[in-house]
């Protein structure tokens, strides 16, 4: 790994999340976020250089959507790309930003990940995802209930639903303390036998209650070089590395290795990461479902026996825990699909910065990681520091 | 080399993305007082001394919020540009051949797209001014504008 500059995340915004924003249109919710991330770094539109824009294809049915949500995100004059790459778009973004940043190119890279999934037709969207010849007709859509039945089988059914249901309520407790949650339910740890058996099914144990919300919000993370981060004496999380790993197909077999631990595998190793546990100080992940966030929690730390399980059954995962997990609430909580990915980014700089609020883990937050996820089988991991990489040692 | 398509499928593909759109509280007032008062409501930047038609809620340029702040302008204007429609295909609002302008409304420092009825589309050029003639019934849209006519 070599890297030309380092880069720093130096400001964040979020739009509040919800299932409806009638009262703003698409570049007004994206000025929301635009705004508090301006403000929270500090600096004005003047000083940024370049605009990074995604969101999902066809979820709105808006053609170029960046030039119209210019009005929003401040790219008039400015220069802009548009990216999109399903539901890992945000993290894309973010990936995009840094490079951008780090090759010289510019010195503040503003990214804008957003979704208003309540004026669209999701699955409408997604199913020109497959080939009209082999798969268009033959799909079901986003959800899948593979994992929860590959859980049952290797932990034992009652175990693996009990875990599940437990991640479900450790991220609605966490949802509890971010203002900007779309939802929180106020799940009970006593109810827990309860809800797993009666919450409505969706494909087999995944049910309603494991899934994550549709989500209208805006997303903005601002880049910015060394020399801009300490010219302005800004607080900032750098960005030490990120990695993408795809698979395009559409049955996963299930003796290869995940695209999350592959993920995981690289950007350890490029940067001497040898017990994420101890290592990573919060994580910030794409949970889409419970079921998903539980199996990938073991995926990302490389896990290979049950201790993913405990570290949910012994509440390592909370958000006073040794691993805290999404502070935030995570994807199940809020997921205006293509600033998802980019929240996540823009939670774990906001952990390394302390300034996530009523949900800053009460430790001390050096490295924090970050994941995005999407279609097909994408798998994306952003990993920040409070420390500046040291570029001649690093390449 | 010649090709041969003998046995080459085309798959036939329809798709339909029924969607809807939040207009969101700047523009729907606008749109409201369209509707009800015959008003064409503009929002005025104070820094950058501009006078948007349609609103929005920020200047793009000097980035102040500008939905308090708003103003009526005319229902005449001047067409700063145009083009005219010569083909015939479904959906669209008038029968060709028609022209879509672009409208500068006095009092306003920026157009707005519309249609313009006239008996002869020759007769249409830039500088010519315009009178809006609104609709009969409600439609919610920029369409509460029927058309513009010459003045």
């Amino acid at each position: 790994m070599s890297k030309n500059r380092n880069v720093g995340i130096i400001g964040c915004g979020m739009s509040k999340f919800s299932s409806h924003r009638e009262e703003v249109n698409q570049p007004e919710m994206i000025f929301e976020a635009v705004e508090e991330a301006l403000a929270d770094a500090g600096i004005t539109m003047d000083d940024v250089e370049c605009i990074v824009h995604g969101n999902m294809e066809l979820f709105e049915m808006v053609h170029q959507p960046d030039m119209w949500h210019a009005l929003g995100t401040g790219t008039r004059g400015k220069s802009g790309v548009r990216l999109t790459t399903g539901g890992t778009t945000g993290a894309t973004l973010a990936c995009a930003a840094d490079n951008l940043v780090a090759s010289g190119l510019h010195d503040v890279v503003m990214a804008v990940g957003f979704e208003k999934l309540q004026e669209g037709h999701t699955t409408g969207g997604i199913s020109n995802m497959a080939d009209p010849l082999w798969g268009r007709k033959l799909q079901a859509g986003a959800l899948t209930g593979t994992t929860a039945l590959q859980m049952i089988d290797k932990f034992g059914e009652e175990r693996a639903k009990a875990c599940a249901m437990k991640h479900r309520v450790i991220m609605d407790e966490h949802a509890a303390l971010n203002e900007k949650a779309h939802r929180c339910f106020n799940l009970e740890r006593s109810f827990i036998t309860e809800m797993m058996d009666a919450s409505p099914q969706l494909v087999g144990e995944l049910r309603m209650i494991h899934m994550c919300s549709q989500s209208d919000g805006a997303c903005v993370v601002i880049f910015a070089s060394e020399a801009k981060v300490e010219e302005w004496k800004k607080k900032a999380a750098w960005v030490h590395d990120h990695e993408t790993v795809h698979r395009e197909e559409s049955i996963i077999f299930t003796e290869e290795k995940t695209t999350h631990r592959v993920s995981a595998e690289r950007i350890y190793a490029r940067n001497g990461i040898t017990n994420p546990r101890e290592e990573i100080d919060v994580f910030e992940m794409y949970d889409p479902s419970s079921w998903w966030g539980l199996h990938w929690l073991g995926e990302f730390l490389l896990l290979d026996g049950d201790e993913h399980l405990q570290m949910v059954e012994n509440d390592e995962i909370c958000i006073n825990g040794k691993f805290p997990v999404n502070p935030s609430g995570g994807v199940v909580a809020s997921n205006p699909i293509g600033a998802t990915a980019l929240v996540r980014v823009a939670e774990a700089a906001m952990q390394v910065r302390g300034t996530a609020g009523k949900h800053q883990v009460p430790k001390p937050v050096h490295k924090a990681l970050a994941s995005g996820f999407g279609g097909t089988m994408w798998s994306t991991l952003m990993l920040l520091s409070d420390e500046k990489l040291n570029l001649e040692e690093a390449s | 080399m010649a090709h041969d398509n003998k046995y080459a499928y085309t798959i036939e593909g329809k798709m339909a993305l029924p969607y809807q759109y939040f207009a969101g509280a700047t523009s729907s007032k606008f749109i409201v007082a369209l509707r009800d008062e015959k008003k064409i409501l503009a929002v005025q930047g104070k820094q950058s001394g501009l006078t948007y038609v349609p609103p929005r809620q920020v200047c793009d340029r000097t980035f102040e919020h500008l939905e308090d702040n708003w103003v009526e302008v005319k229902d005449t204007g001047v067409v700063t540009n145009f083009t005219v429609i010569r083909y015939e295909e479904p959906y669209q609002p008038m029968k060709p051949p028609f022209v879509i302008a672009l409208i500068k409304l006095d009092g306003a420092d920026t157009p707005i797209a519309h249609l313009v009825s006239c008996d002869d589309v020759g007769d249409v050029a830039i500088g010519m001014r315009v009178k809006a003639v609104f609709a009969e019934e409600a439609v919610n849209t920029i369409l509460e504008i029927q058309h513009f006519v010459a003045e």
